[in-house]
């Protein structure tokens, strides 16, 4: 059925057929006939934020806790560069998101309009497609393209660019069932040969690892059910990467924790020392292979991943499956039932016995202390108070986030919500109003830094406004605290600008904005405030005071391999100076 | 603060050291001034550079050879030569023609790179894939006169270029050929008065 409408209500329209429920966006001179529908209609309710940039991390959070696509809605010119941070931020986490900017009128395009900017020109590295629609009869197949390709495949960012003429224009309305792009068809389906050959390689392991990450989380909540199939079947150890977190239960003995320059001692180890190596979901992100020439040298390495272009880009692969992880897996594991092959039991019982040395090393071991908080201790103790709760964690970047990636344990898929490949300081607190939009009852806590949450801390306001009870539960150590933990290791301990001189009462900013603010100074004090935090309904900034100079380890440095690391409880500072040789410092 | 700290375990927390680092204003440097490091590993790649002539189908829409080029740049890829025309009317597609140069390892990236694209159709790498034909044009204004002119009309004959303007002080030849060929050509102008070079740069079909 085609129907004639306005290009803005073309955009309502197409937000309704595609299921949208919530956008989050900021008004502005080129997007307000939008706007005006949005005002006239309930099957879409908008979030309004109070910066653009919060509206992209709003919609990415809601976006990852849910697995359908977030939608921001923004002006033209401030308003689209606004968005370039959150866009490049979902491009890099491969996060569905879908964006509305407003343009000026077609016939002002290039003539430096007010509020004019090149938004498809900025955005194109910024996106995983971006359009222009110059004619309104284009505007809503384009959308129907636009969450087509924001969804499928290796999931990513898009924007969609609409000049305000076009959304005063009338034209006809397309369906999104009649809408088919005969170009865009990524593959789904692992090569069956590869599948065989993976089962050949897994089975004859001794001493093998599964690296998953975020494409597992991607791949929908059946791909994590398919991967703790198939952990179980094998008895095999698995890791993940700081995306893919909650992919495989952290209760179960068969994990290993995160991996990579922050991760566990036996997960590095393991990595390094394994014969076969199984990577799903995961990219070989610098962070995670340390020294690329010195990378699990005896491994065998199997990928299965989406996207063709992840497939021997840093590292080289001994057999790459080019598919959806759901899908592999679940023919994976129909060719593994029916050859029930005989794997080497006494090569795993011994691999695991090496694990358990690791293991024995206790890496993430701290010392703790009776008088000041130890950012590690609060962490745990929040996860302690959270458990009987359904809980959301979103995080800003930092050591903090470190900490809350090694002592906050997910058990689910979909459950934490950082910003990985980006690093985008100011992306928790956001992130958090877009989770709690999409799962109201749930309790949603933004683990932050002092120094990431005051970039984009005017969103507070935003959760007050639409009832939105986050709790941003800050690690205050008065410092960028990886900044300084980086010059210490870098620079000579030469602390340049990474001390937060003059940082706000974050208990009177909460009252400000019309939150609740609370502060803990002592560990005695910590237990009973982060009860209270979670019994208010009403948004919190809780203010917990941690021990300043508080280093995030293990470590691999720079220019080390994952046997290489740095532990917490053998390094001095000078042995912190001295830990990057001649060679590593060859580096950015 | 610098005396004090030595040879203290980092990871225990240093008590009154935010408090201290207030009392002096920016926390000062301690120890021997190190050199800066880095936290990323820059290795050296001595793999060697092979030359590909890549054909990339495109939809023939607003910005997709700065999608292209983008790529290129972005990810600090070689563009030695690209040819872009619409070459399918009906169908709005247009076949970009690029020659790479880059070790295997970036090539195979380029094509992966390629298919992730939304309006890319399809692509071959003519290099890697068989067969195939590879054309350039190339314009040439020369200016001389005398013993020179004759010469440049003599050897302009011998590589079969065409004349396709022609003054009392001025030649200009059009040629076409395998890239060799025009930089030969050109190599053996430049002695004879060569002024201007306008190239396509390559059109190439598989010949399969």
């Amino acid at each position: 059925m085609k129907r004639e409408m306005t290009g803005a209500q073309m955009v309502v329209q197409a937000l309704a057929d595609q299921g949208v429920k919530h956008v989050f966006g900021y008004p502005g001179g080129a997007v307000l006939p939008i706007y005006d529908e949005i005002v006239q209609q309930e099957k879409v309710e908008h979030i309004l934020v109070r910066h653009e940039q919060g509206a992209g991390h709003a919609a990415e959070g809601y976006a990852r806790s849910t697995g359908k696509p977030g939608v921001a809605l923004v002006t033209s010119g401030p308003g689209a560069t606004n968005m370039v941070t959150p866009l490049t931020d979902a491009l890099m986490d491969s996060i569905p998101m879908v964006c509305f900017t407003g343009q000026v009128p077609t016939h002002l395009i290039g003539s430096d309009a007010f509020q004019e900017c090149d938004t498809v020109g900025i955005t194109r590295p910024a996106t995983k497609h971006n359009w222009l629609v110059r004619d309104v009869n284009d505007l809503s197949r384009v959308i129907h393209e636009a969450f087509h390709v924001a969804t499928s495949g290796r999931p990513g960012p898009v924007l969609v660019d609409i000049p305000k003429d076009v959304q005063f224009a009338t034209g006809t309305y397309t369906p999104p069932e009649q809408v088919s792009l005969n170009t865009y068809r990524p593959r789904t389906k692992g090569d069956p040969k590869a599948i065989r050959a993976a089962v050949d390689i897994i089975a004859k392991a001794k001493k093998p690892v599964f690296y998953t990450g975020g494409g597992v989380i991607n791949s929908g909540s059946h791909a994590a059910a398919l991967l703790r199939e198939f952990t179980k079947l094998t008895g095999f150890p698995i890791t993940s990467t700081l995306m893919g977190l909650g992919a495989f239960p952290a209760s179960d003995p068969q994990w290993l924790g995160m991996l990579g320059m922050h991760g566990t001692y036996e997960a590095n180890n393991a990595m390094h020392d394994c014969d076969v190596m199984v990577a799903i979901g995961a990219r070989f992100d610098d962070r995670i292979t340390g020294r690329i020439n010195a990378f699990s040298p005896n491994s065998k390495k199997i990928q299965i991943d989406i996207d063709p272009s992840s497939i021997n880009k840093n590292v080289r692969v001994d057999l790459g499956i080019i598919g959806d992880v759901a899908e592999v897996l679940e023919d994976l594991l129909i060719v593994w039932k029916h050859e029930k092959p005989k794997m080497d039991k006494a090569a795993l019982k011994e691999w695991w016995e090496q694990i358990d040395r690791w293991r024995g090393r206790k890496s993430l071991a701290y010392r703790r202390n009776a008088d000041i908080i130890m950012p590690q201790y609060a962490i745990e103790r929040l996860y302690a108070a959270t458990r009987k709760h359904d809980t959301y964690i979103t995080t800003e970047v930092g050591q903090h986030q470190m900490w809350a990636a090694q002592f906050f344990h997910f058990d689910k898929p979909n459950h934490w919500m950082t910003s990985g490949g980006l690093g985008t300081m100011g992306y928790g607190l956001p992130a958090a109003v877009g989770v709690q939009v999409a799962h109201r009852d749930a309790l949603v806590i933004d683990i932050a830094g002092d120094a990431s949450v005051l970039m984009t801390m005017q969103e507070i306001s935003t959760a007050v406004q639409h009832d939105l009870p986050i709790k941003i539960f800050i690690l205050n150590n008065q410092y960028m605290g990886m900044v300084r933990q980086w010059q210490q290791l870098l620079h000579g301990n030469r602390l340049s600008h990474s001390y937060m001189d003059s940082l706000p009462d974050f208990v009177k900013l909460a009252e400000a904005y019309g939150a609740v603010g609370l502060r803990a100074e002592k560990p005695g004090e910590l237990d009973d405030a982060i009860e209270e935090m979670i019994a208010v309904k009403k948004p919190v900034i809780f203010d917990c005071r941690v021990a300043a100079l508080a280093n995030c380890f293990p470590m691999i440095p720079s220019g080390k391999a994952h046997n290489e690391m740095l532990l917490g409880d053998e390094v001095s500072d000078e042995t912190i100076g001295s830990a990057i040789g001649a060679a590593g410092k060859a580096l950015v | 603060m610098a005396k004090e700290a030595k040879g203290r375990k980092a990871a225990v927390p240093v008590k009154s050291g935010a408090a201290a680092a207030k009392a002096e204003g920016m926390p000062r440097a301690r120890g021997p001034v190190l050199p800066p490091a880095s936290a990323y590993f820059i290795e050296e790649r001595h793999d060697r550079a092979e030359r590909h002539t890549l054909s990339v189908l495109v939809d023939n829409e607003p910005g997709v050879l700065a999608r292209v080029i983008g790529l290129f740049s972005g990810r600090g890829y070689n563009i030695d030569s690209l040819t872009v025309s619409e070459t399918e009317h009906s169908r709005h597609l247009s076949r970009i023609t690029i020659v790479t140069t880059g070790t295997p390892v970036v090539i195979e990236q380029i094509k992966a790179q390629f298919t992730r694209m939304v309006p890319v159709h399809g692509i071959s790498d003519l290099t890697a894939d068989g067969p195939s034909i590879e054309r350039e044009l190339a314009l040439v204004k020369i200016a001389s006169i005398g013993e020179k002119r004759v010469e440049a009309l003599r050897l302009a004959d011998a590589f079969h270029a065409e004349v396709l303007d022609a003054t009392i002080d001025h030649f200009i030849f059009e040629l076409t050929g395998t890239t060799e060929k025009i930089e030969q050509f050109v190599a053996i102008m430049t002695p004879l008065g060569l002024q201007e070079v306008c190239r396509t740069g390559i059109a190439a079909l598989s010949r399969r």
